[in-house]
């Protein structure tokens, strides 16, 4: 192993780390224990504590586990079905057998909460993950090879120039028929709507990793592991993209926020997921036409979306400010 | 400076070249028919004669090519036909909808001013809040102020456009009744109250982008404050006995403005884009409505040529803001 040494790893005080870690701002490696390193304090438990230090970020963090839980152990506790059509019942507002009332259909609101908030949290991971994978895989390659570094970057600047949201809207539109057919209504719409937001969204990730690997390369480390004669595969996977994580990590965040918010969108234009098929943004659309009469249909879904992203948003703050000491405070 | 110009500007049209054949062939290997509509009993060689008519019968390369010229010859002819009463463009085949069968950019210029003045009207109050706004944040860091602005603009990009526009219609229009929640656009100014009324009808779509954009521009108005508070030339002035007023306002913030500047320029062809939201929530038939609506309707020319055009807006904002931020950073060296 050749972890690079780090001069605040055993400084005790949590401001000199952070004083270290402005001075070296990608020294953030893996946290690997030494044996017999008793009393060590790992860079994840740094990044936890300066994280707790952020009061938005944790009551942020708090209210997301609360919206996770709420969609996916709500339904085993609250257990009508999000699609079950009660026509008797319809248009109905707050009462005990039905909390948040039910639709123009009968089916209740709260179930329905809970089953749309699945879809968009699920669509907003996987949306994310895959734009993540794309742009740290893009910027390693670009930051680490020279030879690709050109043509990956024209790549990301011809991505960058795309419009987005009116590309999106077409790949929805005309794809969505033909995917539907063969993954079933459901999952063809997912696996669609999941590719399109994580294929036009890697751009930014992608450089900021290219910059931080292009400055990790010209550290001691990097060059006393090539001169040892690590092949690149292993340089890449062993010693550049540990410590390239902070900065995907923050991006991954921040991501989950807009492909949230993109899904949602793509819902409300009526280009998302079937009618059937509840998500939030699809919610608001549908309770759109009728919100004169019942407004809490538009707002319940509107809310839910809105807190998700600000607490996303805030999380992803604090976790900035956690892993980068020099902007703490921006 | 020129130099680093006409570079970027030669990149631009590989690119714009590029991007329009990825829209091209997007559309191209969509499976949705434009005759889809035409009923079965329509005989086959008549279908095929429809196809011919409509441009379909040629393979996609030979379309492409024709679109391209269509695009960047047939149109400028025609308009510089249109403004100077030439006549280069006689017997010219040009943008012709699969929807109206009218041209693309004539349906276009109808549908523009209502996007541009909504989007436009936008940007500049959502620019007027956040410029003071960042600054005071900035100016005084941690006070209850920038607390509350932070928390505000977070609030502020955390709301999707859509969520915000139909609260404020909830709220302004169905509960108040001061505003009409759908914009009319077949109102024409004419007198103080017709203007009145464009203004009423104007106030909540422009809100909900002006708010959406000055979340996010205060806070780079306010994080580039920051970085030129604590600079040297900053207590320079001070130790000099300029007034606190002149130091904030003249020294601090022309240099703060820079970044902020490009940033502006960088966001406006993504408020266009936005802008499909907001004009589907309160009815606004701009230019967003019109490509969702051929989106629905398949017409493919229209489509490719309105994504197009945003994709030159983006292109294009983003030559300004660089060519900008070297006009105003000396420090910048492109060459």
């Amino acid at each position: 192993m050749t972890e690079p040494q780090r001069p605040d790893r055993d400084v005790t005080a949590p401001d000199l780390a952070a004083a270290g870690g402005a001075a070296t701002p990608a020294a953030l490696g893996p946290p690997v224990v030494p044996a017999g390193d008793h009393g060590h304090r790992s860079q994840w438990s740094d990044i936890w504590r300066q994280f707790r230090r952020h009061r938005g970020a944790m009551i942020a963090l708090t209210v997301f586990v609360g919206i996770i839980l709420f969609v996916s152990v709500g339904p085993l506790i609250w257990r009508i079905d999000p699609t079950f059509v009660d026509i008797r019942a319809r248009n109905q507002g707050f009462s005990l057998a039905h909390p948040l009332g039910t639709d123009q259909l009968g089916r209740d609101l709260l179930a329905r909460l809970m089953a749309g908030g699945q879809v968009s949290i699920a669509v907003g991971l996987t949306a994310m993950i895959i734009a993540i994978f794309l742009g740290s895989l893009i910027g390693v390659l670009s930051g680490y090879f020279r030879r690709l570094d050109a043509p990956l970057m024209r790549m990301t600047e011809l991505f960058l120039a795309l419009p987005l949201l009116p590309l999106l809207l077409l790949m929805v539109t005309l794809f969505r028929e033909p995917l539907s057919q063969n993954f079933g209504s459901a999952f063809g719409v997912f696996l669609l709507i999941v590719t399109a937001i994580g294929a036009t969204s890697w751009m930014q990730a992608a450089r900021i990793v290219r910059g931080e690997v292009l400055g990790l390369k010209e550290r001691e480390f990097i060059l006393a592991a090539r001169s040892i004669g690590t092949p690149a595969h292993r340089m890449i996977l062993r010693h550049v993209l540990p410590n390239v994580m902070s900065p995907i990590m923050v991006a991954a965040t921040l991501g989950i926020a807009t492909a949230i918010i993109t899904e949602s969108a793509l819902s409300f234009l009526g280009l998302g997921f079937p009618p059937d098929f509840p998500t939030w943004g699809r919610l608001l659309f549908d309770a759109v036409d009728q919100m004169v009469l019942y407004p809490w249909r538009v707002i319940f879904p509107g809310l839910l979306i809105s807190l998700t992203v600000l607490c996303v948003n805030y999380i992803g703050d604090g976790l900035r400010d956690a892993m980068d000491p020099r902007i703490r405070g921006r | 400076m020129l130099t680093f110009t006409i570079r970027r500007l030669m990149l631009a049209i590989p690119t714009l070249l590029f991007i329009s054949l990825v829209i091209f062939l997007l559309l191209e290997a969509s499976p949705g028919d434009p005759l889809g509509d035409v009923p079965l009993t329509v005989p086959p060689e008549v279908r095929e004669r429809m196809r011919a008519a409509l441009g379909l019968g040629e393979p996609w390369p030979v379309r492409y090519l024709l679109w391209l010229k269509q695009f960047f010859w047939v149109e400028p002819l025609y308009w510089t036909d249109r403004w100077f009463g030439t006549s280069f463009s006689d017997g010219m085949q040009r943008i012709v909808s699969f929807q109206s069968r009218s041209p693309v950019f004539d349906v276009i210029a109808q549908r523009l001013p209502q996007t541009l003045i909504v989007v436009g009207m936008s940007y500049v109050v959502g620019v007027l809040i956040a410029i003071p706004i960042g600054i005071v944040s900035a100016y005084r860091q941690y006070s209850l102020f920038d607390q509350i602005g932070t928390f505000i603009s977070m609030i502020g990009f955390s709301m999707p456009t859509f969520f915000t526009g139909v609260v404020l219609i909830i709220v302004f229009a169905v509960n108040l009744q001061w505003f009409p929640s759908v914009y009319d656009t077949t109102l024409v100014v004419r007198d103080w109250d017709s203007f009145l009324a464009q203004a009423r009808q104007m106030v909540m779509p422009v809100t909900v982008l002006a708010l959406y954009n000055a979340a996010q521009i205060s806070r780079f108005m306010r994080s580039s404050m920051l970085d030129n508070l604590s600079q040297d030339y900053i207590r320079t002035a001070r130790a000099k006995g300029l007034s606190e007023r002149k130091v904030v306002l003249k020294h601090a913030l022309r240099n703060s403005l820079i970044p902020v500047v490009t940033v502006i320029a960088l966001g406006l062809p993504a408020v266009f884009g936005g802008a499909i939201i907001t004009e589907q929530v309160f009815r606004v038939n701009g230019l967003g409505q019109l490509l969702i609506s051929s989106i629905y309707a398949n017409d493919i020319p229209m489509v490719m040529t309105l994504t197009f055009i945003f994709a030159i807006l983006i292109v294009v904002f983003t030559l300004i803001a660089d060519i900008l931020y070297g006009v105003l950073d000396p420090r910048i060296r492109y060459d």
